[in-house]
């Protein structure tokens, strides 16, 4: 079984895109916030296996145990904490529906797999089928963003967006660690912005609908 | 020194008088505008040696590009241009000393004037696109603030709103054709261009972003509707250089990526010009006829003008297409010779109504009279003027004229019979289009110089200073020399029509008689010489006939008050009157022109009054749906301007999803 260990990283890679899927399925924030954990999870692991298959690559390692620390510990804890502080652990707030999400994700899954297999023909198939998933997970952050209204959701998706940045960039052998360390730092001083704001709209409109910034600002879309 | 390297440097300290002119403030005007004077004389010997010797001469400078540079280069097509410049530019310049004597803010010109001038210079020696569009560039922007000197007038705010939309609609087009002609591997080089022809169909596309690029500069319609607004507008000096000089930059842009940088357009490439030339002709002397401002009847005259000069450039599209390089030489000389000839009379006329507006504090017909004797001298200056443009022998107007002519004549050798029918049409729509010059021009002349003062002001009417009527002069000896020894004019713009035609007419200097032979004798020869001759000497009989034998006893009877018992100077004929008839055969179908006459009914005791009105139909069918729709468009997309952040993202998504979609299914 020489593909066995190309498998294995697929068999990763898709788990991530299944996670996405997850996580679009989810329509409570503390839900949400479970998946993302374990979203972060299988990405730490699939670019550990990445490490593993590419030999001594000792920045994968490292790549795989920021991604642990900050995405599956640290940020998901904080995000709990915020959620658990406003109170809106059981709130439903997606604009559209969950039915119509999940047909637009499966569309748009379809899209970048077609996508990828016709632009990168001759490239690795390790690389090309990563690639496919990869661009799924950012499309999926995408359409998380779009579909929510609530902030911390949003938050959510613009990190599972970034897990798909670093999944691709995984695949592509040769990210230079300090790319990958600035990124991570990148993602958590946008995550603290992003608290800081929350508790200040927060104290502003007591909610974090994003629909009352909208009326605050006095014009109507 | 090469000549591109002076020419170069005398550009530089164009540009660098403008910084001068902040750093003197007014005081220094004279010494500015006289510095520019000599600069611009240094240019026109520069590209009059550099023609003489028929050299093309090359320099690039480290600026610009980083791995292009600047290269700049003198050929003998610049070469023309470069003296065309010159001259003109000095004659403005020399004007200007005397023009601004009195101007209370000399800082609102003073600084842009000779910057324009080196900015113009700068476009005729790029041989980069970079170079190239960037002093294109300046040039419109230094053009547009000239134009706004007088910017507390709402019409001249709206002359310059309209200009820089148009300048800035005409940049992108160049910007796109240079773009098509750099190809993908973005050779902006000249040299780069010419050694990669692009297909024939993208040398079509190309000429017609051109023709919008410069056409849209020249004047071209229906791309003319902002040069009636700002070439008035803008101070007398400026109107000269607007109208004389800026026009043929843009003919010079065409005339380098049509003949130089590309091969043989396709024939129907050249008839489109030749329609376009053709009917601004028409059109833009129409507009002269009926205008009733002096100086905007000036700037529609330079539309018939350019009309002509770009009918005679399609006639050389066309010849050349057709593998006649002879022929096509005639046609390109008649084009270069014409150019300089109306740098040389609407300089001279542009001065001269800058003279008259100065004296009268007017630009309309109707407002001036009888200023021959109050300004004898700029009265005979304009006279030769008008002369010369309204292309009467023995006057340069005339002699260009009618070699354009002779490349209309010698049509019938081409091989489309589309191209036998659509030329001898052109032809005619030009020879409207002369002798409607002539209606115009008799007008503008006699309504302005002759019969009584309208006004007290016309009446009071100061001479114009010396140093506009040394510039006027000038350049009314260019129109006399041009129109009496057209075959020096010829022999010397040579080594142009033989870079671009790779033939050139036969030398005309050692014909008999200085006669213009331009293809065969049997085919049509003019005499410049022996008509001015003939026309001095059979005016000069006249006169002395008269005068011998006319009756010198004083007599005294009633004058002939053409039916008018009142003698009011309103009752004169006036400008309106004039072009009445042209107006109501011409007008009515061409320009919308209605009269509406208003009379009261019995009783009542206001006056009668009779409205006349015209308009371009450029406005009406072009550019007010063009407003609209932008305006529609704006609105609509205003809506864009307050969306939620998640609308935002939703569009960003959208937009990605949908290009993504594109590159899955034609990727």
């Amino acid at each position: 079984m020489a593909t066995l260990p190309i498998d294995i990283a697929h068999l990763m890679a898709g788990g991530l895109v299944l996670m996405s899927f997850l996580m679009i399925y989810q329509d409570r924030l503390s839900a949400l916030l479970d998946v993302f954990t374990a979203h972060a999870v299988v990405l730490a692991a699939s670019v550990a296996w990445q490490a593993h298959l590419q030999g001594d690559t000792f920045h994968l390692y490292l790549t795989a145990l920021i991604a642990l620390a900050f995405k599956a510990v640290v940020i998901p804890m904080a995000l709990a904490r915020i959620v658990r502080r406003l109170g809106i652990h059981r709130e439903v707030e997606t604009v559209v529906g969950t039915v119509p999400t999940m047909l637009a994700g499966i569309g748009l899954a379809a899209l970048s797999i077609v996508l990828m297999m016709r632009l990168t023909a001759g490239a690795d198939p390790l690389a090309r089928e990563d690639l496919a998933f990869a661009l799924t997970v950012v499309l999926l952050g995408l359409l998380m963003m779009v579909t929510r209204r609530n902030a911390v959701s949003q938050v959510v998706g613009f990190m599972s967006l970034e897990n798909g940045l670093i999944l691709a960039a995984a695949g592509a052998r040769g990210m230079p660690l300090v790319v990958e360390i600035a990124v991570a730092f990148s993602i958590l001083i946008a995550f603290i912005v992003i608290g800081v704001f929350l508790f200040r709209i927060r104290e502003r409109f007591d909610t974090v609908d994003l629909a009352a910034l909208d009326e605050v600002r006095g014009d109507r879309a | 020194m090469p000549p591109v390297d002076a020419a170069a440097l005398i550009a530089g300290a164009l540009l660098a008088l403008g910084p001068a002119a902040l750093a003197f403030g007014g005081r220094a005007r004279g010494a500015i505008h006289a510095a520019a004077t000599l600069l611009c004389l240094l240019a026109a010997e520069t590209g009059g040696a550099a023609l003489l010797t028929g050299t093309t001469t090359t320099l690039t400078l480290p600026i610009g590009l980083p791995w292009l540079g600047a290269r700049l280069a003198l050929d003998p097509l610049a070469a023309v241009f470069v003296l065309l410049l010159g001259l003109g530019g000095a004659a403005a310049s020399l004007s200007s000393i005397g023009y601004y004597r009195h101007d209370p803010a000399p800082l609102r010109s003073l600084p842009f004037q000779p910057p324009f001038l080196g900015a113009m210079l700068a476009v005729l020696l790029a041989a980069d696109a970079f170079s190239f569009l960037m002093a294109w560039e300046v040039m419109s922007l230094l053009s547009w603030a000239l134009v706004m000197v007088d910017h507390r007038d709402a019409a001249t705010r709206q002359a310059g709103f309209v200009y820089l939309a148009m300048a800035a609609f005409g940049t992108l087009a160049l910007l796109l054709a240079f773009g098509l002609m750099a190809g993908p591997a973005g050779g902006y080089g000249f040299d780069a261009i010419r050694a990669l022809p692009p297909a024939p169909l993208t040398v079509a596309a190309i000429l017609g972003l051109m023709l919008l690029g410069a056409g849209s500069k020249a004047g071209l319609v229906p791309l003319h509707v902002w040069l009636p607004l700002a070439h008035p507008a803008a101070p007398s000096p400026v109107s000269a250089l607007m109208s004389g000089v800026m026009t043929k930059v843009a003919v010079y842009a065409f005339l380098r990526v049509a003949f130089d940088l590309l091969p043989p357009a396709p024939w129907w490439a050249g008839s489109a010009v030749i329609v376009l030339g053709a009917g601004s002709a028409v059109l833009g002397i129409l507009l002269a006829v009926v205008e009733a401002d002096m100086k905007r009847a000036l700037a529609c005259s330079t539309i018939e003008n350019i009309g002509v000069i770009f009918a005679a450039t399609g006639l050389a599209l066309a010849f050349r297409s057709g593998g006649m390089p002879a022929l096509a030489a005639l046609a390109l000389s008649a084009a270069l010779f014409h150019a300089l000839n109306h740098m040389a009379m609407k300089s001279l006329l542009f001065l001269g109504a800058g003279a008259v507006l100065h004296a009268t504090g007017t630009r309309m017909l109707d407002r001036m009279g009888g200023l021959i004797h109050r300004m004898p001298a700029t009265a005979a200056l304009m006279l030769l003027g008008v002369t010369a443009i309204a292309a009467l022998p023995p006057l340069n107007g005339f002699a260009s004229e009618w070699l354009v002519f002779q490349a209309v004549l010698a049509s019938p050798a081409l091989p489309q019979p589309a191209l036998q029918m659509l030329v001898p049409a052109a032809g005619g729509l030009l020879a409207l289009a002369a002798a409607l010059a002539a209606a115009a021009f008799v007008r503008l002349y006699g309504v302005a110089f002759l019969g009584r003062p309208r006004t007290p002001e016309a009446a009071a009417a100061p001479e114009a200073d010396r140093a506009t009527l040394a510039a006027m002069g000038a350049l009314a000896l260019l129109c006399i020399g041009a129109g009496l020894l057209p075959g020096l004019v010829l022999d010397l713009i040579a080594p142009a029509a033989r870079q671009l035609t790779g033939a050139t007419l036969p030398a005309q200097a050692h014909q008999p008689w200085l006669t213009l032979v331009p293809v065969s004798a049997a085919r049509g020869t003019y005499n410049g010489l022996l008509v001015g001759l003939f026309v001095a000497l059979s005016a000069g009989l006249a006169a002395g006939v008269i005068h011998r034998t006319a009756s010198r006893r004083l007599r005294r009877a009633p004058a002939w008050d053409c039916g008018f018992p009142q003698s009011l100077p309103d009752s004169q004929y006036g400008a309106g009157s004039f072009a009445q008839p042209i107006r109501r055969v011409l007008g009515r179908p061409l320009l919308n022109a209605r009269e509406t006459v208003h009379m009261p009914p019995p009783g009542d005791p206001s006056p009668a009054r009779l409205t006349v009105t015209a308009a371009d139909p450029a406005w009406a069918a072009l550019y007010a749906p063009l407003g609209r729709g932008i305006n529609a468009t704006a609105a609509y997309a205003n809506r864009f301007q307050a969306l939620s952040i998640r609308r935002y993202l939703s569009l960003v998504f959208a937009s990605l999803v949908l290009l993504l979609l594109g590159l899955a299914l034609w990727g």
